[in-house]
């Protein structure tokens, strides 16, 4: 089953913890998590719903691969394929 | 389909350069500034598609390591040195693309000088200059950007103006040149500053791409390790301490107003060099005779006088005729200062053997162009040696020696007499070969008809040598 | 002409050019001059590339981006200038960087004077910079060496990526000879770990930081494998009057030709006297030298404008198995003939009269 868009996924093993992604997102869904990852930084999280696909929690994030953004589904002629 | 924002191509996939277990993560500290400002350039080289044609040069700072991340030519270099480099390295690309990614300590202390004159020689190059306002690797040093009052490691209780000097805004020094078309203050700060700081780095790296020349784009940029701060909190102090001293705005933008410059391929033809330098053609003024070399004795000649006289041209002349005749020749100037002094003197050696010393110490033949290098120099010539005096200029005979041969040449007359008061050193020439025999004169004249380029000058240098030798016939060769 | 009566800098900036050089950048400064003279005019001709740079400092290091490029690079100066440019070599000999450096030696410490003197050995020879490197360094004395040694120069580079040095000195760089010139142009080939701005080459990296102790004692490893392999293979000298030389003069460039004239002097008066002249500093000749000390030598003095920085690489050679002596005038001060002649001498007399 295909995940819903828009979401955004983070990479715990590759989150540093700086918070700053959380603090840019303005539907304010993500959260430091109590997690800890392999480096004990507490990791930033997704609430599961209410990202708009914006980006900026990507463009905040310092670490090139932590943050990917997946945004709206354009709906095509897939159909037939 | 759909849009995904995630690692931008212009990153390589695993940072295998970096050493340790985690290809995956940069170097840098949780909420660096950096990471922000890679993700942006990585983004830029992969949309405008030149990754494949960017050198990235990292010099000495947190991003010597850049090379770990970037899918570009990477180079690293000494601390300050990268628009050096790039002027280099983007010279011997043409139609490449040169980053310089350069610190506060790198660009705006150690590599003053680099940065200044790159940006005004225009050189095709983007600087992207982050400024955080410390010494991130080298332990929270003070950088030339540190605001006043700011604690660090080298300014425990805060820099002090009046010692350490104020802050430096380097954007608005490089916006006074005439070369760059583009020079910008960002921030990395907010969503709203994080855009405006794409959209720069993305028009610098376009206007290059295009061929317009030198960038430049400075980011202020969060130390948060280096500022003992949390991320969120050192980005909010950026907003309220770093922006008022270091206004965000462009402070040019030239674009518009300039025509993209031609790309200088810089690749010589070896036929054009071998044209130009002339080592082609193997010509001998002289036929080679080798009993006159056999049967030639050592010069040992010192030509002098003041600047303006014509002293090297005549002792490049003799030079030529030994070379020309098949002998070992060197000639040695005086150089430098001692010129400006005004006076001049040269020493030529001309032998059939190999040639140790080009210095003349003991001279054979002194040729005085006027009267302080007859004082100077008259009492080196050898005993039975020659000196050939500048009548002209030397007024009453030298008496210093009684065991030297003087001539006395009017070589001003003689050379005024015809018009070309500037050969009066092919007077002196003259006389010395006249009476030495070191050299037939029709040799001289003949070298003179094949090196000097005007007609009138060739004529004029011909009757004056023609002059100089009836009056030596007549005077000293009976 | 293919011979023409030249300068020793003007030798080099056209053999430069012979030498299949594309770039470059340089700082003015006595008695080195005439080379950027030269290069200013001529390169720009050719469609090669011509910086002056800002400094001494910037040259090297355009110099270390034109050789990341697969570029052959030039830069000349004179001994303060070197001084300066010792950061940017030490970089290139780590990132195992070709690059063809002149040094037309002056008289210091300090500004000194424009004024010959060798005391550049030290700093050139034996590295100068930071960290365990050295360079190449060949030194001509006379214009058609600095033409035909520039041009070797270039080659030797390109076949150990290293810096090479030319090493001469104001009066060489100064004097007018007769120079023959070769009459084509070096090709240069592609470096499969050079930069040049494309997709075939864009995974290559240029760098000198090796941050774990092991892998910079690597680096530092292979480059010492590169100077025994040079020391091997590119030891360069030449003799006068060695065959049955009981006195030898060791002496290179501007000195070499003094002791040559001195030589003749005291070979005429009944002197076993010959010259033993280094060309290559690094490598020094010093198998060759020490197989003169086992052999009928009895004597060799160092005749050198410096304080003795050379005297150090003899000592070395000869082992204490027969003595040395030294010779040299400093300040920018040449011996004169009759002062060379009667010091040789008096060494002479004092070992083996």
């Amino acid at each position: 089953m295909e995940e819903k868009t828009p979401r955004v996924e983070i990479i715990p093993e590759q989150c540093k913890g700086c918070e700053l992604c959380v603090v840019e997102c303005p539907q304010d869904v993500l959260f430091m998590s109590k997690k800890i990852n392999q480096f004990g930084y507490m990791v930033a999280e997704y609430k599961g719903d209410g990202c708009t696909g914006c980006g900026f929690c990507f463009y905040a994030c310092p670490e090139p691969g932590t943050i990917t953004v997946y945004k709206k589904k354009r709906v095509k002629k897939e159909a037939s394929a | 389909m759909q849009e995904v924002l995630g690692k931008p191509e212009g990153f390589v996939d695993n940072f295998v350069r970096k050493p340790g277990d985690y290809p995956k993560v940069t170097h840098y500290c949780p909420g660096c500034g950096h990471g922000r400002v890679h993700k942006l350039i990585a983004e830029a080289m992969a949309d405008l598609e030149i990754s494949d044609k960017t050198v990235l040069i990292s010099p000495v700072g947190c991003t010597v390591f850049a090379y770990y991340y970037f899918d570009c030519g990477n180079i690293q270099s000494a601390h300050g040195r990268a628009p050096a480099v790039g002027t280099g390295v983007g010279r011997s690309n043409p139609g490449s693309i040169t980053i310089s990614y350069q610190g506060d300590g790198d660009l705006g202390a150690i590599g003053t000088a680099e940065i200044i004159h790159a940006a005004n020689r225009g050189e095709n190059m983007t600087v992207i200059f982050v400024n955080n306002g410390i010494y991130g690797m080298t332990g929270g040093q003070m950088a030339p950007t540190t605001l006043e009052g700011q604690v660090t490691t080298t300014t425990p209780t805060g820099r002090d103006i009046d010692e350490a000097g104020h802050p430096m805004r380097m954007s608005e020094m490089i916006a006074t040149l005439e070369a760059p078309v583009f020079v910008e203050r960002t921030a990395v700060t907010d969503t709203k500053n994080i855009m405006k700081t794409r959209k720069a780095i993305r028009k610098a790296l376009k206007s290059q791409k295009d061929g317009y020349g030198f960038s430049f784009v400075e980011i202020l940029s969060s130390c948060p390790i280096g500022w003992k701060m949390k991320p969120v909190a050192a980005n909010q102090r950026i907003t309220d301490e770093m922006v008022p001293y270091f206004p965000l705005k462009n402070f040019k933008d030239e674009i518009e107003n300039r025509s993209p410059r031609p790309t200088k391929t810089v690749d010589p033809d070896p036929n054009k060099i071998i044209e130009v330098l002339g080592v082609d053609k193997d010509e001998r003024l002289f036929k080679k005779d080798q009993s006159f070399i056999d049967n030639f004795k050592d010069q040992h000649v010192r030509i002098a006088g003041f600047g303006g006289q014509g002293v090297l041209l005549a002792g490049t002349t003799l030079g030529y005729l030994g070379m020309e005749t098949g002998l070992n020749t060197t000639w040695l100037p005086s150089y430098g200062p001692e010129m400006r002094g005004g006076t001049a003197n040269c020493h030529i050696v001309l032998s059939n053997k190999e040639v140790g010393s080009p210095l003349v110490e003991k001279a054979s033949t002194l040729i005085a162009m006027n009267q302080p290098s007859l004082n100077e120099f008259g009492v080196t010539v050898k005993p039975g040696g020659l000196i050939v005096i500048n009548s002209s200029t030397v007024e009453g005979k030298y008496t210093e020696r009684d065991d030297v041969t003087c001539l006395y040449i009017p070589m001003n007359e003689i050379a005024e007499s015809l018009g070309v008061m500037q050969a009066a050193n092919m007077a002196a020439l003259t006389a010395y070969l006249a009476y030495s025999k070191a050299f037939d004169v029709d040799m001289l004249t003949s070298l003179i008809k094949a090196n000097f380029k005007k007609k009138t000058l060739i004529e004029k240098n011909v009757a004056v040598i023609q002059k100089t030798y009836e009056y030596v016939k007549e005077n000293y060769l009976n | 002409m293919k011979r023409e009566f030249i300068k020793g800098n003007e030798a080099i900036a056209k053999a430069s050019l012979l030498a299949g050089c594309t770039h470059y950048f340089g700082y003015p400064i006595t008695p080195s001059s005439e080379i950027i003279h030269a290069v200013a005019n001529l390169y720009p001709k050719v469609g090669a590339d011509f910086v002056q740079a800002e400094s001494e400092i910037a040259a090297i290091n355009m110099c270390y981006g034109a050789s990341c490029a697969g570029r052959r690079v030039m830069t000349a100066s004179s001994s303060p200038g070197i001084s300066l440019k010792q950061e940017g070599v030490s970089y290139m000999a780590s990132a195992e960087l070709p690059c063809v450096i002149i040094d037309i030696m002056r008289a210091g410490p300090g500004l000194g004077n424009i004024w010959p003197e060798q005391s550049d050995y030290t700093q050139v020879v034996k590295g100068g910079g930071h960290g365990s490197y050295k360079c190449p360094v060949l030194a001509p004395n006379s214009p058609q060496e600095m033409c035909d040694f520039t041009i070797d120069a270039f080659e030797l580079a390109d076949k150990y990526r290293t810096p090479v040095y030319v090493l001469s000195d104001a009066y060489t760089g100064q004097v007018m000879e007769p120079v023959e010139f070769p009459s084509e142009v070096k090709k240069v080939k592609k470096n499969d770990w050079a930069i040049y701005g494309d997709k075939e080459s864009k995974h290559n990296l240029v760098t000198s930081i090796q941050m774990n102790t092991t892998e910079m004692e690597k680096v530092n490893i292979v480059l010492d494998n590169k100077y025994k392999e040079i020391m091997e293979k590119e030891v360069r000298y030449s003799e006068y009057m060695m065959d049955d030389a009981e006195m030898v003069i060791v002496s290179y460039g501007i000195a070499s030709r003094l002791s040559r004239s001195a030589i003749d002097e005291l070979r005429s008066k009944g002197i076993k006297v010959g010259l033993f002249r280094p060309i290559s500093l690094f490598p020094y000749p010093t198998k060759k030298l020490a197989a003169l000390a086992d052999d009928k030598v009895k004597l060799f003095v160092s005749v050198e404008l410096s304080n003795g920085q050379m005297l150090e690489d003899v000592k070395i050679a000869v082992n204490g198995k027969k003595p040395v002596e030294y010779y040299g005038r400093m300040g920018g001060a040449i011996p004169t003939h009759d002062e060379l002649v009667e010091v040789l001498d008096g060494f002479y007399k004092k070992h083996l009269g």
